[in-house]
């Protein structure tokens, strides 16, 4: 019953522990292990930069791609010279992203509810759910931005057809990804143990109470990790909408390579993208490596 | 009045016949459990009597009022009638605290700190007050079972419902959890009781059911049932029980 190890109980020696550490896959104990991955670290590191550096056409390519001076005025733009600040465009993709995300989690939210649901009054709408799910998750998403972007300016409805063209690739994002992001959140739905469902409504609590407080809360700490997963994708995703015209890093980096043929600015472009990602990307590990730990402890009990 | 009526209730799922027709009547503070090999429909019975399981024919009264009927509101049935899983059920993601006052605060609206006042005073009563502000991850499994029982007693029910309530405990955690529900049977609680503690079921029930095949063979007291059992198929089950060492 109790969580303690029962080696340390009975005083025998710890059958997985070194040094205190506990068993890692993968991974060797103590400073030995310590400096032979840092030695195979170096020597990986080593080995790629002499690939590029050693190539033939290396000075080209570290020209074209990798030059300061490009890519710092790429970096900041010039609109006399007819090209634009990629550091200021990418504030785009990140106000995109943002609006994106926003309502990708409730719309998707929605979805999942419906196709789970079982009222026989439901079967219509749960049939143009699945549909939807499987339509934009079967069509490539730069073909829903193309057609959003330039179909439904085309129809000149009041307002509707009147929008900036980030306001249509946001659309077709959210479109897209609440797609993929309701099947995520049916799996934490299903993931959530029929028994927990059976405490609830025997307390009386009704259905949407339950699903409220009992169910959707336990769904939603299961898929953070995944879900986290998606939103890294769409962040990288925003730049897809730069085929509207719109000025986003990876416009604003193809307008300064077109004008100066010089490539720097895509490097730009993706340093920027990473340092978006990274962050959120190591956040995930982070939760899942705790979500990992507290299962295991849970598991004693 | 009878706390609860059942009526010929019929069950099946699929092609497999449940329960086969079950009548039984318990009396307002009345104590009865279940007894009966593992698959003779006892969960079954209180799930359906819990309206968790739709019923196939036959009708169930609670102190009077049809249950079954078609325009009955299947939460407010619930509200009256408590159960307590083999499996403890506690919401793994709320206090201990917020899993009893849960359900007061949203289906009876309870004021919030009405409900945890009466909380505490149910979780005090059965020793789990210090527990108040733990996660059910950090209780031992007689504690998670208590916990269970005060979140179902938290809605003031009519009757309770228990469901092998021990049978996932420890043998040292089963004495904690039997002396709560004495308590209750103590306190007048009227009690539906599925168990295979014969020796529990001796003690604590004013009638003990036999069920077989989805049948109640033999409905007696405990004194009668255990020492003199009428019908044959009785007597063979607790032969078995009585070989296994659990009587
Ligand atoms: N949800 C379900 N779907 C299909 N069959 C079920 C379901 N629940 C129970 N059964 C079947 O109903 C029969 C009776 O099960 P039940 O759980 O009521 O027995 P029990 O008397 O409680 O047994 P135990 O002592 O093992 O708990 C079993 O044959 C079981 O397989
Ligand atoms: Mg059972």
């Amino acid at each position: 019953m109790s969580g303690n190890s029962p080696d340390s109980a009975v005083g025998g020696p710890p059958l997985f522990t070194a040094g205190g550490r506990g068993p890692r896959l993968f991974s060797g104990t103590g400073r030995r292990g310590t400096v032979v991955s840092t030695l195979s670290t170096v020597l990986v590191l080593v080995l790629i930069a002499a690939v590029f550096l050693l190539a033939p056409g290396a000075r080209t390519v570290a020209h074209a791609f990798f030059y300061p001076k490009d890519a710092w005025q790429a970096f900041v733009g010039d609109p006399r010279k007819g090209y634009y600040s990629v550091g200021g465009a990418i504030w785009l993709n990140i106000r995109m992203f943002l609006a994106a995300e926003v309502l990708i989690l409730p719309v998707a939210l929605l979805i999942a509810l419906i196709r789970q649901s079982v009222h026989p009054a439901l079967f219509p709408i749960r049939m143009l759910a699945t549909v939807y799910v499987d339509f934009f998750r079967g069509v490539p998403l730069l073909l829903v931005v193309l057609a959003l972007g330039l179909g439904v300016p085309g129809l000149y409805l009041p307002v509707i057809s009147h929008q900036p063209d980030a306001v249509y690739g946001v659309a077709a994002l959210v479109l897209s990804y609440s797609a993929y992001v309701s099947e995520v959140y049916r799996a934490g739905l299903n993931s959530v143990h029929r028994s927990q469902i059976a405490a609830a409504r025997s307390l009386g609590l009704p259905h949407r109470t339950a699903l409220r407080y009992v169910i959707l809360p336990q769904a939603v700490r299961n898929i953070i990790p995944p879900l986290l997963n998606d939103f890294i994708s769409l962040q990288k995703d925003t730049a897809l909408v730069g085929v509207l015209g719109v000025i986003e890093a990876n416009q604003a980096a193809d307008i300064y390579a077109s004008a100066t043929f010089n490539y720097s600015s895509f490097a730009v472009a993706a340093i920027l993208f990473l340092i978006l990602t990274i962050p959120l990307a190591r956040f995930t590990d982070r939760l899942i490596e705790r979500d990992r730990r507290r299962r295991l402890a849970g598991a004693t009990i | 009045m009878n706390a609860i009526g059942i009526e010929n209730l019929r069950k099946s799922f699929g092609p497999n016949v449940v329960l086969q027709g079950i009548d039984l009547s318990v009396s307002s503070h009345e104590v009865i459990c279940l007894i009966g090999a593992s698959g003779s429909g006892k969960s079954t019975l209180l799930r359906c009597i819990n309206l968790l399981e739709p019923i196939d024919s036959g009708r169930i009264t609670l102190l009077g009022q049809d249950i079954t009927a078609p325009n009955i509101d299947p939460n407010l049935v619930r509200r009256q009638i408590g159960i307590v899983f083999q499996s403890f059920n506690l919401f793994p993601h709320m206090t201990v605290l917020r899993n009893v006052t849960l359900a007061p605060s949203k289906v009876l609206s309870t004021p919030a700190a009405q409900a945890a006042a009466e909380a505490r005073e149910l979780l005090a009563r059965f020793g789990l007050l210090d527990k108040c502000d733990d996660y059910p991850d950090r209780l031992s499994g007689g504690q998670q079972q208590r916990v269970a029982i005060v979140r179902a007693l938290a809605m003031r029910p009519q009757i309770m419902l228990l469901d092998e309530v021990t049978s996932a405990l420890d043998p040292e955690l089963v004495a904690e959890v039997l002396d709560v529900i004495g308590e209750l049977a103590a306190g007048g609680m009227t009690m539906l009781i599925a168990t295979h503690e014969m020796g529990f079921a001796r003690d604590i029930a004013n009638r003990v059911c036999f069920l077989e095949e989805g049948r109640i063979i033999e409905d007696a007291p405990p004194a009668e049932l255990f020492t003199d059992p009428k019908d044959d198929r009785t007597r063979r089950f607790l032969r078995r029980i009585v070989d296994a060492k659990r009587l």
